[in-house]
């Protein structure tokens, strides 16, 4: 499409089974701010449930005009998980206002939609609210957790030729939206760009083990024991962040953190499924003391060999650091060096 | 007399329904419907107790630390383990964190928007609130955001991220704070009292915070011109339509005391009720007469609460409970808070004209300066070096309950847990208490009785004076079922 063609790209957000937390993740975006992110895309936002000032009877005429193709609809966000309880009914979430269940009113809005968006894991899979028995049958767009199918079947193109667009994540980080839109409105993002999940590659090519500040500790199997201990997080502590898809310690939450900075688990939350991991979330389980997750893409072998090399080697100063919440030892300079 | 229905309401987080009889152009009674279920009660069944800190905070995402800290509280209360101070200001200033930055959405993108509408383009001051607070294209929401989004550096310091953070444990958090961090803290802090006295206030925190008489208030008002601070523009249009005289509550008014230190809270816990009375929270019961949810004989302690839901059942409106205390409607939020702890302006405000649109949102302003202040006072008082966390083991068999108040009322999760897992688990969050159902004696809650005598403006499809009253208590409905 030529620059001078491209018009304005409407966008319709809703929410249905989730918490909202996505939206409140997108405020706080920085470097610029979500209105003028938008802007610089030429994204046009028809409503926004946070944001917008249509309530009640306008809103659903505007759905309505939407439906019957008298509004174009461009980029149709939904986040949240949709819910189909129960007994397929889609009883448990009723659209305020209309008596319809908010399955129907997501079924026709993404027939007639450029792309379609799942906006967090519960939207993109089920997410947190399918865990424990799934009480409200929940499940994604276009996924039943790892399961292809959803709500709009494993066959459906939106109306600009790519599947439901997953951008996973629990919450979502404000910018992996943005960026999507950004490249959406570009005309950059094709198919290509989306991982086997349906995720954007922008973020999920990378693992939350980059960059995280506790490396030296993993390097040498120095392990945190209990919360707050500064040490690595995988042999004890459940954390998937050698496993787990996502950039979050290259890019960064509010300001400077990421979970592994806050000092507990990555929980892989990026991942369909990730809400019933089988164990309690913040220990790892293991088999003859080995966990169980290995690192992405190491095979086994090397991974024991070279965990047992690196305990028989780590330093004084991590083994220490490993278990208490602040530096107790810290780097000693080489007798004779000058670092 | 007319029946209509009104929904969805946006600029509240969540789903929501009301229902009107319309009688000479007023309402004469409304029914308030929660129209998702997601049945995070079941989803917690058999779960470790520890994986609640998982869970809990997802039920929201706006008031994701309140239901952390709650969860914690409880959990806490089942291993008899106490954070180390360092711990207890950690939370604090997490918890703070949110409810400000919460306080600050509700005001800038939730609740002022409503007056920058085209029904109100006839009204004097209506060019000085539309250029600042139409949605999307006002001037303060644009100023508000980058500085809310700074403000919670906070939060990604001391807690990874927000939403759904893991920092806060049993025993304290995750994350010591290091000397230079702390140095940090008290600068992100001054950058955020410089937005609030600048932009909100047009005064200093300490002026605000000691506001004290209504004679006060309207010497401060009258001292700038309207246009000085977007609290004068608030006060000025609350003046200019008598937003005391709308949706006035029972008064009755509940809060469980939040920003605990060395046992002491920093809001006080209590029930105002024509006075100040101690809170007895083993009076608490959950209704489900008009609920879709299986009924029950009579009200249940939410220890023994049981959470069934059914489409179908006769009589039912919701999704949501309805919580009473003593049988009886209490309204929870931040008027509640301030009121009980006796802030002297909300209680000159709330004796002359109860608990009103207007009062609501006074309450929440002031409150914001009262919790900036305490914060920086926090901030100093951590010691690096020391403990952040203390750890305790989970017991097989035992109960507990943490209790802690979420910027828009008071939040309860009572739990449990038989051979190391949790049996039962229920949670009360504030909308739940301001948003409920009638009960099996019919009362109407807080925010049904509240819209009662609401005017309607010539030719109103979705009347705007509902919309003020339903947003000036900050409802989240997503916590309200849950």
């Amino acid at each position: 499409m030529a620059d001078e063609d491209r018009q304005p790209l409407n966008l319709l957000w809703l929410q249905s089974g989730g918490c909202g937390g996505c939206s409140l993740s997108m405020l706080c975006a920085e470097g610029p701010d979500l209105f003028t992110a938008l802007e610089s895309a030429g994204i046009h936002i028809l409503w926004h449930p946070s944001i917008s000032e249509a309530s009640g009877s306008e809103f659903i005429e505007l759905l309505e005009t939407i439906i019957h193709g008298e509004q174009r609809l461009d980029l149709l966000c939904l986040e949240g998980s949709v819910v189909c309880g129960p007994n397929g009914s889609g009883k448990f979430h009723r659209l305020a206002g209309t008596g319809e269940p908010m399955m129907k009113w997501l079924a026709q809005l993404a027939a007639v939609a450029g792309h379609v968006i799942a906006v967090g894991s519960c939207a993109a899979f089920g997410g947190i609210t399918a865990a424990g028995g799934n009480p409200s049958e929940s499940c994604g767009l276009q996924y039943d957790e790892t399961v292809i199918g959803g709500l709009l079947g494993k066959e459906f193109l939106a109306q600009y030729d790519l599947p439901v667009i997953n951008i996973a994540g629990c919450p979502v980080h404000p910018n992996w939206v943005t960026e999507t839109l950004l490249q959406i409105a570009s005309g950059e993002l094709q198919r290509e760009h989306l991982d086997e999940w349906g995720r954007p590659r922008n973020y999920a090519d990378h693992l939350v083990h980059h960059g995280c500040p506790r490396n030296e500790f993993y390097e040498y199997k120095a392990s945190a024991e209990k919360p707050s201990d500064l040490g690595c997080m995988m042999e004890h502590m459940g954390c998937l962040g050698t496993q787990a898809h996502a950039d979050c310690n290259t890019r960064l939450w509010n300001g400077e953190g990421s979970c592994l900075r806050g000092g507990y688990a990555c929980i892989n939350c990026t991942a369909p499924g990730f809400e019933e991991p089988g164990h309690p979330f913040t220990e790892t389980p293991k088999i003859a003391g080995i966990p169980v997750g290995l690192p992405t893409d190491m095979p086994k072998a090397w991974f024991v060999a070279l965990a047992s090399l690196a305990k028989a080697a780590t330093p004084t100063r991590l083994k220490e650091n490993a278990v208490a919440d602040h530096i107790r030892v810290p780097p000693r300079r080489r007798p004779g060096s000058k670092s | 007399m007319s029946r209509r229905i009104v929904g969805p309401f946006n600029r509240v987080e969540g789903d929501l329904e009301v229902e009107l009889e319309i009688e000479q152009e007023r309402v004469k009674s409304a029914r308030v419907s929660s129209s998702l279920f997601r049945g995070f009660e079941q989803m917690l069944q058999g779960k470790e107790p520890g994986d609640a800190l998982v869970y809990t905070p997802r039920i929201c995402g706006i008031c994701s630390v309140s239901q952390s800290v709650v969860a914690a509280r409880a959990l806490a209360a089942l291993q008899g383990v106490t954070p180390p101070l360092n711990g207890e200001l950690a939370i604090n200033l997490i918890l703070a964190n949110e409810n400000v930055a919460d306080h600050l959405t509700h005001f800038y993108l939730f609740f002022m928007p409503d007056f920058a509408r085209e029904t109100y383009r006839g009204e004097p001051w209506y060019p000085m609130i539309e250029s600042r607070f139409r949605a999307q294209s006002g001037s303060a929401a644009r100023e508000m955001l980058p500085a809310r989004a700074q403000f919670m550096h906070l939060m990604g310091l001391m807690a990874g991220k927000w939403p759904h953070s893991l920092a806060i444990q049993p025993g304290g958090t995750t994350r010591a704070v290091e000397m230079q961090e702390r140095a940090r803290l008290r600068a992100i802090l001054f950058g955020f009292r410089r937005f609030l006295e600048t932009t909100l206030y047009g005064d200093t925190l300490e002026n605000i915070a000691s506001l004290n008489s209504i004679a006060a208030l309207d010497q401060w008002i009258d001292a700038h011109d309207p246009g000085s601070s977007d609290f004068r523009r608030f006060l000025e249009v609350a003046r200019a339509l008598d937003l005391h005289l709308l949706g006035r509550g029972n008064d009755r008014f509940m809060s469980y005391g939040v920003y605990r230190q060395q046992g002491e809270p920093g809001f006080r816990q209590g029930l105002w009720d024509d006075a100040e009375q101690p809170l007895e929270t083993a009076l608490i019961t959950e209704d489900l007469s008009h609920s879709w949810m299986v009924h029950q004989k009579s009200p249940r302690h939410p220890f023994d609460g049981i959470t069934l839901p059914d489409a179908d059942v006769a009589n039912a409106y919701s999704w949501c409970k309805a919580p009473r205390l003593d049988g009886r409607v209490v309204e929870v939020g931040a008027l509640a808070r301030q009121q009980v702890d006796g802030q002297s302006l909300v209680r000159a405000l709330v004796a002359e004209s109860g608990g009103n649109v207007r009062n609501r949102v006074i309450a929440r302003l002031l409150e914001i300066a009262r919790v900036v202040m305490l914060m920086e006072t926090w901030v100093m008082e951590l010691k690096p070096g020391e403990a952040f966390c203390n750890h305790k083991p989970f017991p097989q068999v035992a109960q507990g309950y943490g209790l802690v108040e979420a910027a828009r009322g008071s939040l309860g999760h009572w739990i449990k847990i038989k051979n190391g897992h949790i049996l039962n688990y229920q949670i009360i969050a504030p909308t739940t208490w301001n948003f409920s159902p009638r009960d099996h004696q019919g009362q109407p809650g807080a925010l049904e009785l509240a819209l009662v005598d609401a005017p309607l403006r010539p030719g109103e499809k979705d009347p705007v004076s509902v919309q003020h009253i339903v947003r000036s208590f900050d409802p989240c409905m997503v916590c309200t079922v849950h």
